[in-house]
């Protein structure tokens, strides 16, 4: 049986306290979330972190607030508490999409979205135990020196492998980091970095707070995942696409009745995830969109121009070159159910999950 | 809230109820509650099969929700509730779903069938008339590598229909 | 030694016109309360008093000598109770006589990554753990082999120092006829070149064992073990040990499918420990480990030629296979023929060649995973066919249904058949899955393949030679009207046990819950080689018949003197003992055991089984012999997308020769559990190795050895699945039973390739079959390219000259003509301990 490394457990029960500690012990401690992530790294000794700072007595970090000007979710609101709520439907699928994509019920029961929105990057090369780590003589993310990725990289490869960053960066969120010196909102696309190492832009002494949304009246959202089975994978390929279209009736509300291809985008993000260290925005796909109703040939131009950005390497599951040409049909999956086709044949064929239509 | 002080290396002590009951127990503080179950408690009906999240073998409930015991520190269930297969049964008779499971194959070789019969409880403590996708969703995270799992669906919906004529009954 | 023939004609054999009570009925299978209450006791779940944990050292090479260990600091350490190394158990074992090339500690030479080089047992596991980075290995890197092309091309450094030559294991060579003369007379010569990439077991339990040293000295061994007789002999041998001294105890497997039938280097460190130690050692293996135990499928490239006439007759076939066999022998010699081996037995073919070598590489050892050695060429052949009929204008079914084999044939290569029911599987298939009305039919994107397939029902020889039988049961009769039974069979999870329970039940009249069962003890029961080539319900099951039956003799002989009729009207039924023309007038079933205790003394009545001498006698003819062979047909559909290749398997049909189902929910549980495991191997599971840059690293690493990355579908994953069973009573199964474990899985893969060529057109050459392969063959397609993937050749191999054995219709007797007739060669009898066989002397099976 796979045994966790020796570490001191701290538990406090409000953020002011787990800033502090954190503050005291520097980067040796670790926040500890659901733990889905960390104990199997800990396990593995890919993370050997001294001090588990537990984030499970602070109440405040399970606090979700939804009202007409948006949203506040507490970072240790559960991916399951998230894909229940029916209160992210409409405007806020992606994210509800998202969240119940995530692994298996089991550890959605457990894994917060802070944890996932954090998550460690992932890479074939890294994601194993030590002793296998041993054997190809570590890599440039832990103990190593080489990127056996990309051997001549000086950076490490490691894949972004969250599934809910991509979703909630279409819908524009922010989060809130405190630290014992204060706290920061920021961009959800802000916190990441194209570097598999160090892919956050989260202080070691700053706590994940809360995710902040703006109303997502009148947008449409949808999430696309590509992994091998019906669950347990992380992602290999995502997007995460929101549109808002011109309203007919002045209210925004282009969500009731199905869009029809006469519809102008109004607004519209779509963000590749887990092809490259860190979620990406195809912004000229984006703006591409803006000012054009989706005819197919439209949407077929975005999709290239999305996929442009698409740079997978051979660290995860399926062929790079494979991962790279798909890209294109998962945006124009998308993009058709934003604008009203029924493409649940499709759906259900890439989640096996016949829930998912 | 409870703020359980830094742990020293040497043991962690917390109270819970196992299967109902009131459990003192100490043990080596970076155990996960796979590990307490199995080798401190000697509740070894739950399993495990990789230890890192990967299989499902290892689920129990806690607070009623399917979870991974081993990704789960034992320290972090203080005052909780914990379910196991040995919690099942009731005044010396089998759940439902373990009767369905014994009678209708879902279990050849055994070794995933506690943390499905748990898995599955919870599915139906939360909806009594699962569709059969909604079965496949809820065991999703359990990997079984002996049935295939088909005759598993069969069995809880079989234990569906077991329990409804139960509460018939009793009614 | 008592050899048993044909079942006798008796009452409840199943055969007369008594309705059965037991046999043939759904029901609960006996372990079952256990196993849903978690009581089953599994390996790890065994904890003793003062019980220590070992960690093993492994190679983080792939390939090396080794040097010097230091394991100075790891001894001091504390709560470090013992460090082993490759001199403390220097002796080499293995499953094969011919291959006894393992170390359960590497003494100079490790072969692969994960290779045990030594043993820490400690206080604590993670004490262990910690403890073996304080062992200093120093290594002197050897040239890393990849692949059987590599190893042909690469006879030095050698993996091994024996085997035919340089880094060839062994290479074989039969030929069954004049096969040129069949591509003559043929009208049409298909040849084709597949890949398939081999797979592991990934049983959910990982391997796991516990050693004590008994109070009088004894050793026993809890073990997660398919296999108890064969770990006893390795233990006995490497331990230099009187087997008398030695009890191996199989604990209920969590899932084996093949990975726990060899001894293991754990169980023997452990048990050495123990020794040592005088406290027991407990060993886990982690998810990792299990992978560099492997033993799983080989990969195999094939080159299959055949020959055919318009009407689709078969009139020769020659068969090529290259077999990865990784880093040691494990059962890779039977491995190896048995990728040649039962090409014949599902259709006719008249004359056929098979030639095959194995190498070795440095990766985890291959050996039998269900359907040993046999699934990568029924891919092969089954997918060659559809090209076949193709070319022939001849529908698939209709094609299989003019060729297939006849019951009670000999084939070209020697083996028996008994019942074949082939055809009528093939009709149920079409039948149930509306085949007629979609087949070529189905719009562009749904595709729909068929594909049949034989395996062996308990393989015909032993894996050492010996004449005794090959299962053997004891059952105890008590005046309460309890009957134990004893037999080394282990249960697995297919459900040995019931069956064993079931047969007694139905002989005596009882309840299967009435039966008690002590089964895997080496120390309790007589021998049962092993779950492994679905030999038990045959072989342990006939052993209960007989042992049943032996002590229902003596009960209705005491009874019929008691009720004054004669004997043959006594019946067992209900747990009651009557006469049949007068059933109020009877006894208990406890009262009739103390009567013919009474009248016989203590009753206790063995049985045992031998199977049938097989008529293949030339070399290499011990590997495919059976009792009775299952057959299987299948029909798959699959939905592609062709702008993705993105395949989905919404649907598959199947239809399994059984002969009868003794338990039919378990039947059904082995035919959708086949399916699955088949399903998983024919679209994603990958035992891919990764080799990194050759001018910064020696490093030869399994891709992704753990549960997340090898991809066991989900119940996400799995199709609807329409399962008939086919039952004609087989005259050599008890109560006419044949396998069901194993040969349900093989027509998968073919099927699914073929059902993709429906769908979009594409030959998938290759397994798994995956979205990349398909949209690349999709590409070609487009460009105007052959629209297949798969291997472009099949190298040179200098094969040594085939042995020439004619067929039985021209005259053959079964020997080669090129070869010392079998009753020539000589035969030694092995004993346990005994050092390596001469390979001349080799009888394999598995």
């Amino acid at each position: 049986m796979m045994r966790l490394p020796l570490f001191a457990y701290r538990a406090p029960s409000s953020l002011e306290e787990a800033a502090r500690i954190l503050h005291g012990e520097g980067p040796s401690a670790m926040p500890l979330a659901g733990g889905t992530d960390l104990l199997p790294n800990m396990k593995r000794r890919q993370q050997v972190p001294r001090t588990l700072l537990s984030l499970r007595n602070i109440e405040a970090l399970r606090a979700m607030q939804l009202g007409h000007s948006g949203a506040r979710l507490g970072a240790c609101l559960t991916l399951s508490d998230i894909a229940s709520d029916s209160r992210f439907r409409n405007g806020a699928t992606v994210l509800a999409q998202a969240a119940a994509q995530v692994a298996t019920p089991h550890i959605r029961n457990m894994a917060t979205l802070g944890g996932n929105l954090c998550l460690d990057t992932r890479c074939n090369y890294y994601d194993q135990n030590y002793e296998w780590r041993k054997a190809i003589d570590f890599c440039l993310k832990k103990d190593g020196v080489t990127c056996w990725v990309a051997p001549s990289s000086s950076k490490c490869m490691a894949v972004s492998s969250t599934d809910t960053a991509p979703a909630l960066m279409a819908l524009g969120a922010r989060v809130r980091l405190v630290s014992q010196s204060g706290e920061r909102e920021i961009a959800l696309a802000d916190l990441y970095n194209n570097d598999g190492m160090n892919y956050l832009h989260r202080r070691p002494d700053e706590i994940l707070a809360e995710v902040v949304l703006d109303s997502w009246h009148g947008w449409r959202s949808t999430y696309w995942k590509l992994r091998r089975r019906g669950s347990f994978d992380f992602p290999v390929l995502s997007v995460a696409a929101a549109i808002r279209f011109v309203s007919n009736d002045g209210t925004g509300a282009a969500c009731c009745a199905a869009t029809r291809e006469g519809n102008v985008v109004e607004d519209a993000r779509i963000v590749i995830g887990s092809v490259a260290s860190l979620p990406l925005i195809a912004a000229e796909a984006g703006k591409f969109l803006v000012g054009r109703a989706l005819s197919l040939e439209t949407m077929a131009e975005a999709a290239v121009l999305a996929a442009r950005i698409a740079k997978p390497l051979d660290n995860t599951d399926f062929d790079m070159s494979w991962r790279k040409k798909v890209t294109v049909e998962f945006v124009t999956y998308a993009l058709r159910e934003l604008r009203g086709d029924d493409v649940g044949a499709e759906r259900t064929a890439i989640t096996h999950n016949p829930s998912w239509t | 809230m409870v703020s359980i002080s830094p742990v020293s290396q040497k043991s962690a002590q917390i109270r819970f109820a196992l299967n109902g009951e009131q459990t003192d127990i100490s043990f080596a503080p970076y155990k996960t509650l796979l590990e307490v179950l199995r080798e401190d408690l000697n509740h070894t009906g739950t399993k495990h099969g990789c230890e890192l999240g990967e299989c499902g073998a290892c689920a129990v409930l806690l607070d009623g929700k399917p979870v991974l015991s081993c990704l789960l520190l034992a320290i972090e269930c203080h005052e909780k509730n914990v379910l196991t297969v040995e919690g099942l049964g009731a005044n010396g008779a089998l759940h439902p779903l373990q009767e369905a499971f014994a009678d209708l194959g879902a279990a050849q070789c055994g070794y995933c069938t506690p943390a499905i019969l748990v898995t599955a409880k919870a599915l139906l403590d939360q909806y009594p008339h699962p569709s059969r996708d909604q079965i496949r969703e809820a065991l999703s995270g359990n990997l079984c590598r002996c049935t295939g799992y088909l005759q598993i669906f069969e069995a809880v919906q079989a234990a569906v229909l077991k329990i409804g004529g139960q509460n018939e009954s009793s009614t | 030694m008592s050899q048993q023939k044909d079942p006798p004609a008796k009452p409840c054999n199943g055969t007369d016109g008594d309705a059965l009570r037991v046999i043939g009925r759904p029901r609960r299978r006996v372990d079952a309360r256990a196993k849903v209450t978690g009581q089953t006791r599994f390996a790890d779940d065994i904890s003793l008093p003062r019980m220590l944990y070992c960690k093993l050292l492994r190679s983080p090479h792939p390939h090396a000598r080794i040097r010097g260990i230091d394991t100075s600091r790891a001894n001091a350490h504390p709560g470090v109770y013992l460090v082993l190394t490759g001199k403390d158990l220097p002796i080499e074992y293995g499953i094969l006589p011919v291959s006894q090339d393992e170390q359960a500690l590497c003494v100079d030479h490790v072969r692969h990554v994960g290779d045990p080089v030594a043993a820490i047992i400690a206080r604590e596991e993670l004490i262990a753990f910690e403890a073996l980075d304080l062992i200093k290995v120093e290594y002197e890197l050897l040239t890393t082999i990849s692949d059987p092309e590599e190893a042909l091309a690469t006879p030095t450094p050698r993996i091994h120092d024996y085997g035919d030559e340089g880094n060839i294991h062994k290479r074989v060579a039969l030929e069954f006829g004049n096969v040129e003369q069949g591509f003559a007379e043929a009208d049409e010569i298909f040849e084709d070149t597949f890949f398939y990439q081999g797979s592991t077991h990934l049983p959910i339990e990982q391997h796991a064992s516990v050693a004590s040293k008994d109070p009088d000295g004894k050793l026993t061994i809890w073990t997660s073990t398919q296999t108890p007789h064969y770990l006893h002999r390795a233990l006995a041998k490497v331990l230099q040990m009187p087997a008398a001294h030695i009890r191996v105890i199989a604990t209920p497997n969590g899932g084996g499918f093949g990975g726990k039938s060899d001894p293991f280097n754990h169980e023997i460190v452990v048990a050495k420990a123990a020794l040592l130690l005088d406290r027991p050692v407990k060993i886990c293996l982690t998810r990792e480990e299990v992978f560099y135990c492997h033993r799983g499928r080989h990969p195999v490239l094939m080159n299959f030629k055949t020959g055919v006439k318009k009407d689709g007759s078969i009139t020769a076939i020659s068969l090529q296979t290259l077999i990865d066999g990784g880093a040691y022998g494990s059962y890779g010699v039977a491995s190896t023929f048995y990728t040649g081996a039962l090409q014949t037995t599902t259709y006719h073919v008249p004359r056929y060649r098979f030639r095959g070598c194995r190498t070795f590489t440095n990766k985890p050892p291959c050996g039998p995973k269900r359907g040993h050695g046999t699934v990568q060429p029924r891919f092969g052949q089954e997918v060659q066919l559809d090209k076949i009929a193709e070319k022939l204008q001849i529908d698939p079914a209709d094609l299989r249904l003019r060729i297939a084999e006849s019951s009670n044939a000999v084939t070209a290569n020697f083996f028996r058949l008994s019942t074949v029911n082939l055809s009528e599987c093939i009709r149920r298939v079409v039948k149930s899955s509306g085949w007629r009305e979609k087949f070529r039919k189905l719009p562009v994107g749904s595709g729909i393949g068929l594909a049949c397939s034989a395996y062996l029902t308990g393989a015909g020889l032993p894996i050492y030679w010996n004449k005794m039988p090959h299962s053997g049961v004891q059952l105890k009769f008590d005046r309460g009207g309890g009957v134990t039974l004893f037999c080394g069979a282990t249960e697995i999870g297919q459900g040995s046990d019931d069956v064993l329970a079931s047969i007694v039940a139905e002989v005596l009249g009882l309840d299967t819950f009435d039966i008690r069962l002590y089964t895997g003890d080496t120390d309790l029961g007589p021998v049962d080689l092993g779950s492994y080539s679905s030999r038990v319900t045959i072989m342990a099951g006939n052993a209960a018949l007989q042992a049943a039956e032996r002590g229902r003799d003596l009960l209705a002989q005491a009874v019929s003197e008691r009720l004054s009729i004669p004997q043959e009207r006594v019946r067992f039924a209900s747990k009651r003992v009557f006469d049949s023309n007068a059933p109020e007038n009877g006894l208990s079933f406890a009262e009739a055991v103390c009567l013919a205790e009474a009248r016989f003394g203590t009753i206790g009545t063995v049985g045992s089984y031998t199977p049938p001498k097989s008529p293949a006698l030339y070399k290499g003819g011990g590997v495919g012999p059976s009792p009775t062979y299952s057959y299987t047909a299948a029909v798959v559909e699959v939905a592609v997308n062709p702008a993705t290749g993105w395949i989905t398997v919404p649907k598959i049909w199947i239809a399994h020769d059984i002969g009868r189902a003794l338990n039919p929910t378990l039947v059904r549980g082995q035919v959708e559990g086949s399916v699955y495991m088949g399903l998983g191997e024919a679209l994603m599971e990958e035992q891919e190795f990764r080799r990194l840059p050759k001018k910064l690293s020696h490093a030869l690493v399994h891709k992704f050895p753990s549960m997340l990355e090898y991809k066991s579908p989900t119940s996400l994953d799995m199709p609807e699945v329409f399962t008939e069973l086919v039952e004609e009573p087989d005259p050599k199964g008890p109560f006419g039973a044949k396998e069901v474990g194993q040969g349900p899985l093989l027509p998968i893969m073919p099927a699914v390739a073929n059902a993709v060529y429906d769908a979009v057109g594409v030959r998938i050459d290759e397994v798994p079959i995956t979205p990349e392969k398909i949209m690349k063959a999709l590409a070609d397609k487009k460009a105007g390219r052959t629209p297949r993937f798969g291997p472009a050749h099949f190298p040179h191999v200098d094969w040594p000259d085939a042995l020439r054995v004619p067929p039985p219709w021209e005259g053959g007797d079964g020997n080669a003509l090129n070869d010392v007739p079998r009753r020539e060669r000589a035969k030694p009898e092995q004993r346990p301990g005994a050092t390596r066989a001469s390979e001349k002397d080799q009888v394999l099976s598995s």
